[in-house]
C-alpha cells in the first residue's frame, strides 16, 4: 500500500492496536503500514507484544506528514521500538514536515515506547507532536531523543511537543524548538548551551502516586524529577547520542 | 482601567517577594554559563521565549477569566522540576498576600482558599491584574518583564555586573518582550475557546536541570 504522494509531500499513517489475547499475552488485532511507514510484529516476551517501526528512516522530508498511532487496550502490554534512527531531511516540497504520534493506554495497560533517535539534518524543518492519553492505572515508559544535526553539520529546524494526559488531566506538557529560525536563545545558557543531543525519558506508574521518586541529578546536564502526578521524568542534555542514551538507560535501570 | 495600576503591579518594589529569586541565574553563574552582559542577554532571551512565554500566557489566561484551577494544573504539567514548582507556588502565595491587601477581590479570595500553599505565580498574577482593573495584555507584559528582570538584577549582585550593563540588556530585549507578550495574549484568547491545552508549553531544559542542582546547594544567595 503506498502513501498518498503529491506536490505537498507524502502522507502516511501507521496504526498499532493491542489487546489482551485471553491467554495471558497480548494480541495485535491492528497492525497497519502505509507508504514509507511500516510496522512489524517481532518476538513477544511474556505478556508483552513487541512491534518495530521500520522504514521511517528515509524521511520525513519537507512537506511530508506522517502519523503513527498505538492504542493499548485495558490490560494489554505493548513494546514499540524502531529499527533505526529517524532522519528529518529537507525535501523538494515546500514547508515543514509533520510527524504526529498518538498513543493511548487503557486501565492496567502498559506501553513501552522506545524508538531510536530523531536526527534533525541540516536544512530540514520538522514539527513533531507526541500526544499520550493514559487511563487511570496505565503504565508508560516513553523515550524521546533528538540529535541536532548529523556529524559536523548545523542542525535543521525542529519543534517537538510532548503532551501527556492522565485521566484527561495534563501530566506533562513540554515543547522545545531548536535550529535556525527557532525563538531566540534556544542554544544559549538557559536552554541548550551548545548541546547537540537532548532527551526525555518519562515513566508513569500508579505506585508513584503513593511513593514519588526522589529528585536527583544525573550528572551536570541531566536530572530525574518527580512530576506533579504519578510520573518521573528524566531531562538530559549530552554532547552526542551515545552519551545521551547511556544517561537515559542508567536512569531507567535505577527506577527498577 | 487605570494605567498607573500597571506600574504599581509591575514595580519591583511591589511587596511580592520576587527579589529573593534569581530566575535560574544563580545556578547559571555558578556553572559558568553566565559570565557577563553578553551571556546574560542570551540567558534572558532563552528564558523569555520559554518560561516567559508560558508564564505570560497563563497570566493572560487568568486575566481573561479562564478557570484558575485548570491553569494551575497546566502550569504544573509545564514545570517538571519540583524545585521550580515549589518556587512558583511560594511566589504565588507572596503575591497573593500583597494583591489581596492592595486590590481586594472575591476571585483572589477564592483562589487563596483553593490553594493554601500558593497557586502558581503567573495564575495569581493574572487574577491580581484582573482585580486591579487591568487586562490580559497588562498581565502578559508583567510576566514577560519579570522573566528577564529577575535574572538581570540577580546577576548584578552575583557577578558585580555594572547595573548600567544589566539595564542595557533589558532595553535591548524590549522588542522581543513586545512580541512575546502579544504571542501570549493570542494564545490565551485561543484557550478561551479551545481549552488550556492550547497554551504554549515552551521549555528550557537547562533551567529545569539547573533548578534541581541549585535546590541541592547548602548555601545560596537566592531561593531559586
Amino acid at each position: 500500500m503506498a502513501g498518498a504522494v503529491g506536490v505537498a509531500g507524502v502522507r502516511a499513517v501507521a496504526r498499532i492496536g493491542a489487546r489482551p489475547d485471553g491467554r495471558g499475552g497480548t494480541a495485535l488485532p491492528t497492525l497497519e503500514s502505509q507508504g514509507p511507514l511500516a510496522v512489524r510484529r517481532t518476538r513477544a516476551s511474556g505478556s508483552e507484544a513487541k512491534v518495530m517501526l521500520v522504514g521511517a528512516m528515509s524521511g520525513p522530508l519537507g512537506g511530508d506528514h506522517f502519523t503513527v498511532t498505538a492504542d493499548v487496550a485495558d490490560g494489554a502490554s505493548l513494546h514499540v521500538g524502531s529499527a533505526a534512527a529517524t532522519i528529518a531531511l529537507p525535501g523538494q516540497a515546500k514547508g515543514e514536515a509533520r510527524y504526529d504520534v498518538r498513543l493511548s493506554v487503557g486501565e492496567d495497560g502498559e506501553l513501552r515506547w522506545l524508538p531510536e533517535q530523531l536526527i534533525s539534518a541540516n536544512g530540514s524543518e520538522l514539527y513533531l507532536t507526541t500526544r499520550v492519553a493514559l487511563a487511570p492505572g496505565a503504565r508508560l515508559t516513553l523515550r524521546e531523543e533528538q540529535v541536532l544535526g548529523r556529524a559536523n553539520e548545523e542542525p535543521g529546524r525542529l519543534t517537538s511537543r510532548l503532551t501527556v494526559l492522565l485521566d484527561g488531566r495534563p501530566l506533562l506538557d513540554q515543547e522545545l524548538s531548536s535550529g535556525p529560525g527557532a525563538p531566540g536563545g534556544w542554544d544559549g545558557p538557559a536552554v541548550l548551551a551548545g548541546h547537540r543531543a537532548l532527551g526525555q525519558l518519562l515513566v508513569v506508574r500508579p505506585e508513584f502516586a503513593r511513593q514519588p521518586v526522589e529528585p536527583r541529578l544525573l550528572g551536570p546536564y541531566a536530572a530525574l524529577t518527580p512530576l506533579a502526578g504519578p510520573g518521573a521524568l528524566v531531562t538530559a542534555l549530552a554532547p552526542d547520542a551515545l552519551h545521551l542514551r547511556r544517561t537515559l538507560d542508567e536512569a531507567l535501570r535505577s527506577l527498577g | 482601567m487605570s494605567r498607573a495600576a500597571l506600574l504599581v503591579l509591575a514595580d519591583g518594589r511591589f511587596p511580592a517577594g520576587g527579589h529573593a529569586h534569581s530566575g535560574g541565574a544563580e545556578a547559571a553563574v555558578k556553572a559558568g554559563r553566565i559570565t557577563g552582559a553578553g551571556s546574560l542577554e542570551e540567558f534572558c532571551r532563552g528564558r523569555l521565549h520559554t518560561t516567559g512565554l508560558v508564564s505570560a500566557s497563563l497570566a493572560a489566561g487568568a486575566a481573561l477569566g479562564l478557570d484558575p484551577v485548570e491553569l494551575d494544573g497546566a502550569a504544573d504539567a509545564r514545570t517538571p522540576s519540583p524545585a521550580l514548582r515549589v518556587a512558583a507556588r511560594k511566589l504565588g502565595r507572596q503575591l497573593m498576600r500583597a494583591a489581596r491587601a492592595t486590590w481586594p477581590s472575591p476571585e483572589l479570595d477564592a483562589l487563596a482558599q483553593e490553594f493554601p500553599k500558593g497557586a502558581h505565580q503567573p495564575v495569581v498574577l493574572g487574577l491580581a491584574a484582573r482585580a486591579a482593573g487591568l487586562g490580559a495584555e497588562d498581565a502578559a507584559y508583567c510576566a514577560v518583564y519579570e522573566s528577564v528582570s529577575g535574572p538581570a538584577s540577580a546577576t548584578v549582585r552575583l557577578l558585580s555586573l555594572d547595573p548600567f550593563d544589566a539595564t542595557g540588556v533589558l532595553a535591548r530585549l524590549t522588542p522581543e518582550l513586545d512580541r512575546v507578550a502579544r504571542q501570549a495574549v493570542e494564545a490565551a484568547r485561543c484557550a478561551v475557546g479551545g481549552g488550556v491545552a492550547a497554551l504554549p508549553a515552551a521549555s528550557a531544559p537547562l533551567l529545569e536541570i539547573g533548578a534541581e542542582a541549585h535546590a541541592a546547594w547548602a548555601v545560596r544567595l537566592f531561593a531559586s
